[in-house]
This record gives structure tokens, C-alpha cells and sequence, in this order.
């Protein structure tokens, strides 16, 4: 299916960060993928419809107008404010993942159009440290939303993440709160959020702003819960029912508004863009 | 014999001590004041060096000493006409989390506290101060009831934190938890909340987002509990003292992060040998921060909150 509006989706191709090869196998359904097709699919398994992990770059590109996107923080980093030191240093855990994402943090945030309509958005990427938030990706997306009152704009987070930092200890838990003060201070402008949670979104991220979207929407069999499944067995000793904490499980429940396939997901967000300014014309 | 943790048995055994020496005096009619008195004065040494001294994991012990005072005890020592509300109005009455109106200072206050329950059928009814969404609901539907009203709001916390279980899951308690936090600062009324022992990850946050946070001394607070950071980060359970000390999360750690705004000192063998002096010091400190408070408008309300939240965390750039 395509639309006027999402021929630049359709015909991108997103490079991905699995190693550079011909062929791979599917996580999901083991089916031998080329690597090309892979792309053309935006990194969606033709076979089993597995949402592979995108980065944040990736995500962006296929949510915006061509080069309209504005970083905002891009430098703002994490320091060690506690000085840990777990099974390695959280410096050089820091550092790796740098190297690693060329990223300076798990989120990217900045303003862009689609469909030539302005809105701010938020990106994490899963690869920085499990997407986890610490005291920097708290403080860009506080500040995201902030620059979204002061501009009055609708604003995306496009979530990913294991949770709160733990290297970050308490710090990291303060920033469940700011950035729920900011969504807050966004809801209190009359402005609308649209949360796209994708696989996985657990523990503190869940517990904060991803859970906060007028609209949220996720990615079809994206991991999304409170406490993760191990824990829950752990502690209840039951076996999880089918399909325990996918995006189908919180859309039976009434916690999601809709499932969107990738390969939709720009169509959809520009209607949505469209919707939530009142059906003005930019 | 009150039940007691394995780092407080010196203390126990020289009371003991001293209080044989006491009972033997009198039996015997013999003057033993000065033995008794030099005792004593060791006795007094020896707690003082213990809570000096106490190690990160072993605060932690402390604060989940099965002794310790509950928010429930705090409660009935410093508040009066407690009437407890109960149920979310939306599926059920949790209750791991308790609350309603009292008095304090002879004015009406909102409570809303943890409840972990003393014995094993009232730890069980309580899921050991572990909360479900309805926990969170139901303390949103009383401090939203509170604001109402203009009746400040007080909470008391001591949770190993929120449930994770299959039902919490399935009625969203990532959801429930995200907007109390998102909905606390739209409060005009003073919010004061204490960490009285355990102050467990989103699930303490979940009822604390405050103008004051004030912690008592041999309380902890913290994003995981010390097991949990263990068992993630070194995959062994021995790590548990070394995931305790490097996560920060003792009361002077919270101090010195900005995140408590007040050590509530504790009696010096700690709260859980003296419930009445313990809540005195408590009842103080709750005193002083909501006179303080109730000079602010809303609007100072709201803005105080926020920006005590939103200056939270380190970083460069």
C-alpha cells in the first residue's frame, strides 16, 4: 500500500547495524534473510514480520521530511556521578558505547517536519547501554519537551530502553519524575505527546513518559512491561500466560491505542500529526 | 527475646549484661553501682560506634528490621482521628497502600502510607508492602481529594517497592505509577513525604514526588534494591554489600545528591528500640517542613515541586 504521503518510507533503505554480510538469520523465525532485503523491509523480517532493532538515526529518518531534522543536546553526555564501579567501571561502559553508536548518549532529540507539519521528537537507541536512562537522557528529554512548549509543538517520543541506569543509582530514578514533570508542563500547554513504544520498553521508561502519550502506539510483539519477565516468574512462581507483556497483550488490556507495522508507522504519524494540530493546514 | 539482626547481637548481650547485674545487686543487697555505671557507659560507647560504623548493606538490614516502626506506627503516635478511604473506584482496595484524613498540629491532613503488615497473614494480606496498581490509584484518588480541599498531603513509605506480578502487569502498573508522577505536580497543597525504611525503586517514587523528601537515618532509597543490582551487574549473590555501597542509597548519600532535603535523626539504638522517641523526632521535622510550606501560595507549591525535580541529576555538555 502506498500513499502520497509515504513514498520517501517506502523507498529508503536503512542500513542496519548487524555485522556487514551477505545473509543473516532471523532472531524470530530463523528464516535465512539477505541482508539487502532486510533493508529494503526497513529491517522487518519478510518472513515472520520481526521488528528488528532500528537506531535512532534510522528511526528518525524514516519519521521526517528529508533533511528537516534539527538535533537539539547533541553533545549532552552522562558523567559518573557516583563514581561506580560494577563488573567493570561505568566510565568505560560509557566509553565503549560512544564508540560503539558514535552517540554521545541512548537518545536523540531534536525538531522536524512531516508532511511539512513541525513537531520535536525524541529517538533512543536501544544499542547505548540497553537505552537505559541516566541523568542525560532524562535531561534531553526534558529539554525536548520544553523546547516543544516554548515553540508550541506536538511533540514524538520513540521509545526503547531497559530502564532506569542503575550506574546513575538514585539520580537515575529523580529522572522518572523530571521527565514526567515535563510531559506535565507539555500537557499543561495544550499540546499533544505521541508515544511509539517499541521492543523492548521495560521498567522505569515504562514506568514515566512512555506511558504517558495521548497517543501511544507500538510495534507489533514489542516487549512492553513494568517488571521484566524473569522477576515476575521469579517472584510468582506461575507460568506467564501467551503473549505475556507484548503489544498485543497491552492492547487487549486497554493500555494502547493502536498496533502499527513499520512499515505503516509514517503513513499513520503524519495523520496523527495532521489530527492533533486540529486538522490546521501548515 | 525480641527478635534482632545478626550485627546488633554485642549490643543485646551487654544489656543483658547489664541488666543481670542490676537484678543480682538487688538480690544480693551488694553495691555493684560502679561496675554497673562503668557497663553503662560502654553500653553507650558501643551503639554509638555500631551506627557510626554500620556498612551500607547493613543500613539496609536496619531498615528492614522486623522491629522497626511501620508507617502505621508513626501514624497512631502522631496523627489523631485517623479515618482511613479505601479502594481506587476502579477494580479494587490494595492494601499494601493505606491512606486517608487526620489530624496533625490539630488541622486536617492527607495520609497516604505504605503497609507491609507484622506477622505472616498480615504480610500476606499486605503482599509484604508491595503495591498494585490500585495502589497508586487509590493514592492519586485521595491526594487528588486533598487538593480539593486545600488538606496538605503527607506520605509515609516503606516498600521493597512496587509488585511484579502478572495482574500488576495486566492492569498496568507502569501506567499507574507514570501518572502519579506526571499528575503530583499539579498539586497546590503542601506534599511532604518520608522514607521511614525501605524506599523501593518507582514503587516509593510512585507516592513521593514531594516539596520535601525527608529520609530517616537508617533508611535507604534507591532506583534497585542491592540483590537486584547484584544479581544484574555481577551475576553473583555474594556481590550483595558491594551493590549496596555503590549505588548510594544510605540516607546521607541522599543528602548529599540533593534528592532528601532532611536526615530525621532516629533514637540512638535506633527507631525500632524506641517508638515513641523515634516518632517525636519524625513528628518535628513534619512539623517544622509543613508550617514552612503552608506560608507558599499554589503557584509557589507547584513551582517549588517542579523545580526540586527538574534540577535532579548530573551530566556535561
Amino acid at each position: 500500500m502506498s500513499s502520497p504521503n509515504n513514498t520517501t518510507a517506502n523507498n529508503q533503505q536503512v542500513k542496519s547495524d548487524i555485522p556487514a554480510g551477505l545473509w543473516l538469520n532471523c532472531k524470530s523465525c530463523s528464516e535465512l534473510l539477505y541482508q539487502s532485503s532486510l533493508e529494503e523491509n526497513l529491517q522487518v523480517c519478510p518472513s515472520c514480520g520481526f521488528h528488528f532493532s532500528l537506531t535512532a538515526a534510522q528511526r528518525i529518518k524514516m519519521l521526517v521530511d528529508p533533511d528537516s531534522f534539527q538535533e537539539i543536546d547533541p553533545s549532552l553526555h552522562s558523567c559518573d556521578p557516583l563514581n561506580f564501579s560494577g563488573d567493570g567501571s561505568y566510565a568505560e561502559k560509557l566509553l565503549s558505547s560512544k564508540q560503539k553508536t558514535n552517540l554521545q548518549e541512548a537518545v536523540v532529540c531534536g525538531s522536524a517536519t512531516l508532511n511539512r507539519i513541525p513537531y520535536a521528537l525524541a529517538a533512543m537507541d536501544f544499542r547505548f547501554m540497553g537505552a537505559s536512562m541516566g541523568s542525560a537522557v532524562g535531561e534531553k528529554i526534558t529539554r525536548m519537551l520544553e523546547m516543544a512548549v516554548q515553540r508550541s509543538l506536538p511533540a514524538l517520543i520513540v521509545t526503547a530502553s531497559g530502564g532506569a541506569r542503575m550506574q546513575e543509582g538514585i539520580l537515575s530514578l529523580m529522572q522518572m519524575a523530571k521527565t514526567s514533570a515535563a510531559v506535565m508542563r507539555h500537557d499543561e500547554a495544550g499540546l499533544p505527546l505521541i508515544i511509539i513504544l517499541t521492543n523492548p520498553t521495560t521498567g522505569g521508561v515504562t514506568a514515566s513518559f512512555a506511558s504517558l502519550g495521548d497517543i501511544i502506539l507500538a510495534e507489533p510483539k514489542a516487549l512492553i512491561g513494568f517488571a521484566g519477565p524473569r522477576v515476575i516468574k521469579q517472584t510468582t512462581q506461575a507460568d506467564l500466560p501467551e503473549g505475556f507483556q507484548s503489544a498485543e497483550f497491552l492492547l487487549e488490556h486497554g493500555f494502547i491505542d493502536r498496533i502499527v507495522e513499520r512499515k505503516k508507522l509514517r503513513r499513520e504519524l503524519g495523520l496523527l500529526l495532521h489530527y492533533l494540530g486540529g486538522g490546521r493546514a501548515i | 527475646m525480641i527478635s534482632c539482626l545478626e550485627i546488633e547481637k554485642p549490643i543485646l548481650e551487654l544489656e543483658d549484661k547489664v541488666g543481670e547485674l542490676i537484678s543480682s545487686s538487688l538480690d544480693r543487697d551488694a553495691d555493684l553501682t560502679s561496675g554497673i555505671l562503668l557497663l553503662r557507659e560502654k553500653l553507650d560507647l558501643l551503639k554509638e560506634h555500631f551506627f557510626l560504623n554500620l556498612s551500607p548493606i547493613e543500613k539496609v538490614q536496619m531498615a528492614r528490621h522486623p522491629q522497626r516502626p511501620y508507617p502505621a506506627d508513626y501514624i497512631s503516635l502522631l496523627f489523631s482521628d485517623f479515618l482511613e478511604l479505601h479502594g481506587d473506584r476502579r477494580y479494587a482496595d490494595d492494601r499494601a497502600v493505606f491512606g486517608g484524613f487526620a489530624l496533625f498540629d490539630q488541622q486536617p491532613v492527607m495520609l497516604i502510607a505504605t503497609r507491609k503488615g507484622r506477622d505472616l497473614a498480615s504480610n500476606m494480606a499486605c503482599n509484604f508492602g508491595c503495591a498494585h496498581p490500585e495502589g497508586y490509584r487509590k493514592a492519586w484518588r485521595l491526594m487528588r481529594l486533598a487538593d480539593k480541599v486545600g488538606a496538605p498531603i503527607i506520605t509515609l513509605v516503606d516498600t521493597p517497592g512496587a509488585y511484579p506480578g502478572i495482574g500488576a502487569e495486566e492492569r498496568h502498573i507502569g501506567e499507574a505509577i507514570a501518572c502519579n508522577l506526571r499528575d503530583m505536580f499539579r498539586l497546590s497543597v503542601p506534599v511532604i513525604s518520608v522514607i521511614t525504611g525501605e524506599g523501593g525503586s518507582g514503587g516509593a517514587l510512585g507516592i513521593s514526588v514531594a516539596n520535601r523528601l525527608l529520609i530517616m537515618a537508617n533508611a535507604y532509597y534507591s532506583v534497585i534494591t542491592p540483590e537486584g543490582c547484584a544479581a544484574i551487574l555481577w551475576r553473583n549473590n555474594e556481590a550483595v554489600p558491594k551493590a549496596a555501597e555503590a549505588l548510594k542509597l544510605t540516607s546521607d548519600d541522599l543528602k548529599n545528591l540533593k534528592v532528601a532535603d532532611e536526615i530525621v535523626r532516629e533514637p540512638a539504638d535506633g527507631a525500632h528500640r524506641d517508638y515513641q522517641k523515634a516518632a517525636e523526632l519524625l513528628g518535628e521535622a513534619l512539623l517544622r517542613h509543613l508550617q514552612d510550606l503552608r506560608k507558599m501560595s499554589a503557584e509557589q507549591l507547584r513551582q517549588d515541586r517542579y523545580e526540586k525535580f527538574r534540577n535532579l541529576g548530573l551530566f556535561l555538555e
